[in-house]
């Protein structure tokens, strides 16, 4: 009976009546989980008025056209309401099947759950957070030291390293990725140099356009702008590979083989990121300037020659060596900064996401602050 | 080298097995003689997969200790825990082959980080090892490109490049057809007899158990700890309690 159509039939009733000693509930119709049912309460409340009368629950089915799960979550409720009440639920009015599917149902007595424990107190709660902040900490400060132990390695012992990561690490972080540090380096150069000639022109210092492009570009923006990219690139795909590489266990294959994952794994891809982002850094510094150029002879009619006088004539080579210290710091912090999210992450699906999320938001906040802490320090020693 | 045969090559006493502040299992104490098929079973959920976590090194005890070959094995220093290591192959649940690699790669990798092998003879090795497992030819496919049962072969076939001393199954027959999954059960026989190899298994097939265990460790997880040591068919026909009876003859009955 259970899947006929319900729509081309009566809809559901539950008449109850009192026959003797018996409560019979009449049920007809089409019972569908589709179709609003009869209430329950209908039937508690006539029960609950002939308390003392009544000691069994039966039913009738004659008129009952259709059914399906709804008249068994019904019925349920009724055996509930006859354990709680001490009366007797008579099946032998029921279609023939319906006995044994709520037998079914009842074989597994309700795991009783341990009630959860209360929401604990404010004070509570903001140290198990800060807790687990101190364990977060004492994790990174674990892996980078065995980070830095395995390159301490790499001259005195044989190191089981794999080279194919740190020459695709290197192919994604070339070619790959120079569009985007084109496109990005060449705008920020662009809106240093607008900058420039909107503030500089008050003063009739336009023409020192060229030094601000090429401070601004060498010391800061262009090593920048590329760690602030490769932390989202590649810093992102670090974790990504690393965290689905844990969820299907290959992690735990190179260690239970005695093979370090961070020296098999992490030091190719850190030592990718240490060759490159220097080249990276480069690349952006000569077509941030280049962005500058363009905006200052479209803007100032200043000529090529114009704009790299007042450049060499203000900038040094420390400023570029700087730029490329900070790329090189960048370079080392994304590459740990992914590859630790990567080993950290859970075993399920979600965990690859919130892994290469993780590494983003860790990666550029210290790429943030390590630039902070160099400038700092660069004033200091009057670099 | 070699110690006397009488020393169990793993022995596990009054571990205790935490997820946090979460105890899994307490109390278990066992020891897994040279050379014998040894099948860690219970139910689901019963911590069998964590308590071989333990057994690999992968997990550390919250109390109790592990000894391979006598030593402690959970609190060793780095170079100990990488010569044990080397001693063992794993066969992980889903395989867990490396899947930038090709198979030959697979298999190749452990030989090239701990033998000096020339490269000729590594590729025969790997050759020989893939075609112990019935996977002679596959050498360049990928592991995607491979099905289920073979990628398991394959795992099996690099989880013994270095002849382990031990070899751990982590439910070998999960997710495999009959067929396949009896064949590896003659693997497992096959290495057992012809390396004399001591294999440890994570199973709840209980036809596997049946064939391939010489001895087995029940964990019942109402108890939180194993409540039966002993040969499976032994333990069968004198079940030491309802669930292992329940367990062992796959029924829903308490002991007849």
């Amino acid at each position: 009976m259970p899947g006929v159509q319900a729509s081309a039939l009566g809809a559901s009733r539950a008449d109850v009546r009192v026959e003797q000693d018996d409560l019979v509930i009449a049920l007809g119709g089409a019972w569908s989980l589709e179709q609003p049912q009869p209430s329950f309460d209908e039937v508690v409340a006539r029960a609950d008025a002939a308390r003392g009368q009544i000691r069994s629950i039966a039913f009738d089915s004659r008129e009952l056209e259709a059914w399906d799960s709804s008249l068994l979550i019904f019925l349920t409720r009724c055996q509930d309401y006859c354990a709680a009440n001490q009366l007797e639920l008579k099946t032998a009015g029921l279609p023939e099947q319906v006995p044994r599917i709520l037998a079914l149902a009842r074989a597994v007595p309700e795991r009783v759950q341990p009630t959860a424990a209360a929401r604990p107190s404010l004070v509570t709660r903001m140290g198990t957070a800060m807790l687990g902040v101190w364990s977060d900490l004492r994790a990174a400060i674990t892996f980078t030291g065995a980070v830095a132990i395995a390159v301490a390695g790499v001259p005195t012992r044989r190191v089981h390293m794999r080279w194919r990561d740190f020459w695709v690490v290197v192919q994604t972080n070339s070619s790959g990725a120079l569009p985007i540090v084109t496109l990005i380096a060449l705008l920020v150069g662009v809106i240093i140099a607008f900058l420039g000639v909107v503030v500089l022109q008050r003063f009739g210092a336009g023409y020192y356009v060229s030094y601000l492009v090429g401070f601004g570009m060498l010391r800061e923006m262009g090593a920048l702008m590329t760690g602030i990219i490769i932390a989202g690139r590649t810093g992102a795909a670090f974790a990504a590979e690393l965290g689905s590489m844990k969820i299907t266990e290959e992690i735990d294959a190179f260690t239970t083989l005695g093979i370090s994952p961070v020296e098999h794994l992490v030091l190719p891809r850190l030592l990718g990121l240490f060759v490159m982002m220097p080249l990276l850094t480069i690349y952006a510094d000569f077509v941030g300037i280049a962005g500058g150029m363009l905006v200052s002879a479209v803007l100032l009619d200043l000529s090529f020659k114009q704009f790299t006088s007042g450049l060499l004539s203000a900038v040094t080579l420390s400023d570029a060596l700087l730029g490329l210290f900070k790329g090189t710091i960048f370079g080392v912090i994304v590459g740990v900064a992914g590859c630790m999210k990567g080993l950290q992450g859970g075993s399920d699906a979600g965990a690859v996401g919130r892994a290469a999320t993780a590494a983003v938001v860790l990666g550029i906040t210290l790429i943030i602050m390590a630039n902070a802490v160099v400038d700092w320090l660069a004033a200091l020693l009057n670099i | 080298m070699t110690p006397p045969t009488d020393t169990p090559v793993i022995e596990v006493r009054g571990l205790t097995m935490q997820y946090g502040e979460r105890v899994v299992m307490q109390d278990i104490s066992f020891s897994i003689a040279r050379g014998e098929v040894f099948v860690l079973m219970g139910g689901s959920g019963s911590g069998k997969s964590t308590l071989l976590k333990h057994l690999i090194g992968l997990k550390a005890p919250a109390k109790g200790s592990i000894l391979f070959e006598g030593e402690p094995f959970d609190i060793a220093d780095e170079a100990q825990r990488t010569r044990v290591l080397r001693r063992m192959g794993v066969l992980y649940q889903s395989g867990a082959l490396w899947s930038g690699l090709t198979l030959a790669e697979n298999v190749a990798l452990p030989l090239e980080e701990f033998t000096a092998l020339d490269a000729r003879t590594i590729a025969e090795t790997v050759s020989f090892k893939l075609a112990l497992v019935g996977l002679r030819g596959f050498e360049e496919f990928y592991p995607s490109e491979i099905s289920g049962g073979m990628r398991k072969r394959a795992a099996l076939a690099r989880a013994i490049a270095l002849d382990p001393d031990v070899l751990f199954f982590d439910e070998p027959s999960a997710g495999l057809d009959p067929i396949s999954a009896s064949r590896l059960d003659d693997l497992i026989l096959e290495l057992k007899a012809s390396f004399g190899t001591t294999i440890v298994v994570v199973t709840h097939d209980l036809d596997s158990i049946f064939r391939i265990a010489d001895r087995a460790v029940f964990l019942d997880i109402e108890q939180q700890t194993m409540t039966a040591l002993g040969p499976p068919a032994e333990l069968r026909d004198n079940p030491p309690s309802a669930e292992v009876h329940r367990f062992l003859t796959r029924s829903s009955e308490g002991v007849p």
